[in-house]
């Protein structure tokens, strides 16, 4: 059993009010929301190819910040980061400070880490056990010993999967719909109850209508936990989130609230992107 | 699938003269990879069923004889021609155990490390390796048991077996160096390289996102592997099981150089005792009288059944499992 007992989550918000005002340069105004996640100065490098440029971006409590930029540009590797997933890529690293509510994430113990922050992955990635049990597995794994039956609904109403795979639980989970095994999947990383969720882009292989879906869970979402997307999608970044960060090359070039930057873009090179002159 | 490739081609083909168009769809590779393979398929199904007419007939005078009691029978007497295979199913059925309980373990542990911990590059030298290994000749293999396996079953690894779990009954009893057990870890030593290979190559196509997702909950490295990633790969470790199996059980050079070639069946693992296809080799040239030639063909059917049920409940056992959660086939 991991040694990240459910316990730590008491202690984990014990230590949340320890929180930072932003002190990003860059011209996103406060708005007094705390800052859940602080990235300073982040270089990554995959081996010597540098993937990721002195990278500063604070990420807000509970609001949806976007990730965009062209292909290759780096904002996987910068989402993977923050839960130290790429630390699976041998060869891999980065400089640089992440901080999750004031705690470096590197001196947090990374089964912890990962239960604090949630992943969706690009392509659903449901295990091949019943819907119940996938929902149920990272619960299991923490060593959560209330009562699993109201934890599994709970996270699958969060998802808004509840009502259609409620009898159906003990089905395999491969046997739902592509847009049903992200919700799935989202309810999975749910269920363990995390601050943060990261998601890479999570529509990019489902329709509009379950795109749609999915953007209005987020939302409602936001409440209970501060959520990063990556998306290729602009639409998508300029419905559906709060803050939008546009990167390059490795580089952020503009943070800023949603709203504003696809308004008045304040870099030349935003603009070009999201007028869709590159990328 | 190619009968609909087929079909849609002969739809767009305009209704030409018969043979030209003949012709011309046999030069479409595709006809004629159809064809060839349909040819092989058959006839592998041609080949088994005339294996199976040829001993099942020339065993006739066996069957007739002994009928359901050659099964049970325990005495293999040349001189009175009486003939029974239970002391030749058990040597089989005990010595493959044997190894696949030790193969497994190691096996599979080995695979895990390869395809999980090992860097890539190490990875695939020692995978090289050890398919060399499964290309050594039995004999070979049968040469270190005689030279090294058998004086140390007898002067080390036995004693000690017996010290530490003499009061089972697999332990006791007289240790000549040869038998049951010897054979049983050389067939283990054959059998890895196949449980090895195999499972590495499965654990390695487990899509990276599944460790991941368990990894992303908070999993440990290792919970991530053995809850997610192994049961993945279930069904293809399984497969690399039966065929370590039905290698076990069809192995003759080397399990007749070492299990002592005696048609005894005792509990203790220790003991000399004999397979049914090293008795076949064994005693085939030298079988004098139509009967006792009848009887070895016999032991011939009844070691293709063994296989043959084996397999057959190994692919039950797989698809039960699989069922419910389990990935769709
Ligand atoms: N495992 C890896 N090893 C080496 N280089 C990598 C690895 N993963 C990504 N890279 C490189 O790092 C850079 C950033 O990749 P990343 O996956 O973060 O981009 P991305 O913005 O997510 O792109 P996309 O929108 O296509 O998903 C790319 O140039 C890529 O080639
Ligand atoms: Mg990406």
């Amino acid at each position: 059993m991991s040694s990240a007992a459910y316990g730590d989550s008491a202690t984990a918000a014990k230590l949340a009010p320890q929180v930072r005002m932003m002190d990003s340069p860059l011209a996103v105004s406060p708005k007094e929301a705390p800052v859940r996640f602080q990235i300073s100065h982040l270089d990554f490098f995959y081996g010597s190819k540098q993937a990721v440029f002195d990278l500063s971006l604070p990420i807000l409590a509970n609001k949806i910040t976007a990730l965009i930029g062209p292909s290759g540009c780096g904002k996987s590797t910068v989402l993977r980061t923050l839960n130290r997933m790429n630390e699976m890529i041998r060869h891999s690293r980065f400089t640089g400070e992440i901080l999750l509510d004031g705690q470096d994430i590197r001196r947090l113990e990374v089964a912890g880490l990962r239960r604090r922050v949630g992943m969706v992955f690009q392509r659903p990635n449901p295990f091949p056990k019943s819907i119940y049990d996938n929902v149920a597995y990272g619960l299991r794994i923490n060593g959560y010993t209330g009562r699993l039956d109201n934890m599994v609904e709970h996270s699958l109403r969060r998802a808004a999967l509840w009502d259609e795979v409620k009898d159906q639980l003990h089905k395999s989970a491969l046997a739902l719909s592509g847009g049903q095994q992200q919700r799935l999947c989202i309810a999975r990383a749910l269920a363990v109850d995390p601050e943060v969720l990261l998601l890479d882009e999570p529509c990019s292989a489902l329709d509009p209508v379950t795109t749609a879906k999915i953007e209005e869970l987020l939302f409602h979402l936001k409440d209970g936990c501060t959520i990063v997307i990556v998306t290729h999608n602009m639409q998508q970044a300029a419905r559906a989130s709060d803050f939008t960060a546009f990167m390059l090359d490795g580089k952020l070039i503009e943070h800023a609230e949603t709203s504003r930057l696809f308004t008045t873009p304040s870099d030349p090179r935003t603009e070009a992107y999201i007028t869709g002159r590159f990328g | 699938m190619s009968t609909t490739a087929t079909t849609t081609i002969a739809h767009a083909v305009p209704p030409e003269a018969g043979p030209r168009v003949f012709l011309r769809r046999l030069r479409n590779g595709d006809e004629v990879a159809h064809v060839l393979t349909l040819i092989f398929a058959a006839g592998i199904l041609l080949i088994t069923s005339l294996l199976v007419y040829e001993l099942w007939a020339n065993s006739h005078l066996s069957r007739a004889k002994f009928g359901w009691m050659f099964f049970w029978t325990r005495t293999w007497d040349p001189i009175f021609d009486n003939f029974g295979a239970a002391p030749f199913i058990y040597g089989t059925l005990v010595t493959s155990v044997v190894s696949l309980l030790i193969a497994v373990p190691l096996g599979l542990a080995a695979a895990i490390f390869l395809a999980e911990l090992a860097p890539r590059r190490v990875s695939d030298a020692l995978a090289f390796l050890i398919d060399l290994l499964a290309a050594v000749p039995s004999v070979i293999y049968g040469l270190l048991g005689i030279f090294i396996v058998v004086p140390l079953m007898r002067t080390t690894l036995g004693p000690a077996l017996k010290g530490a779990l003499g009061f089972l009954p697999f332990f006791s009893g007289p240790n000549y160096g040869v038998g049951f057990l010897t054979a049983g870890i050389i067939l283990a030593l054959m059998v890895v390289p196949f449980i090895i290979s195999v499972s590495r190559e499965v654990l390695l196509t487990v899509p990276r996102e599944q460790r991941e997702a368990a990894l992303a909950l908070g999993a440990t490295r290792w919970e991530a592997t053995w809850q997610v990633v192994v049961p993945w790969a279930r069904s293809g470790i399984m497969g690399s099981v039966f065929l370590a199996l039905a290698r076990a059980l069809g192995e003759t050079m080397a399990v007749t150089m070492v299990i002592g070639n005696d048609p005894r069946i005792s509990a203790s693992l220790f003991a000399p005792g004999y397979t049914i296809a090293a008795v076949i080799a064994n005693e085939f040239t030298e079988a004098t009288g139509d009967l006792y030639l009848s009887a070895l063909i016999e032991l011939g059917l009844v070691l293709f059944l063994l296989t043959f049920i084996l397999n057959g409940l190994a692919r039950l056992l797989i698809a039960a499992t699989e069922r419910g959660g389990g990935r769709p086939a």
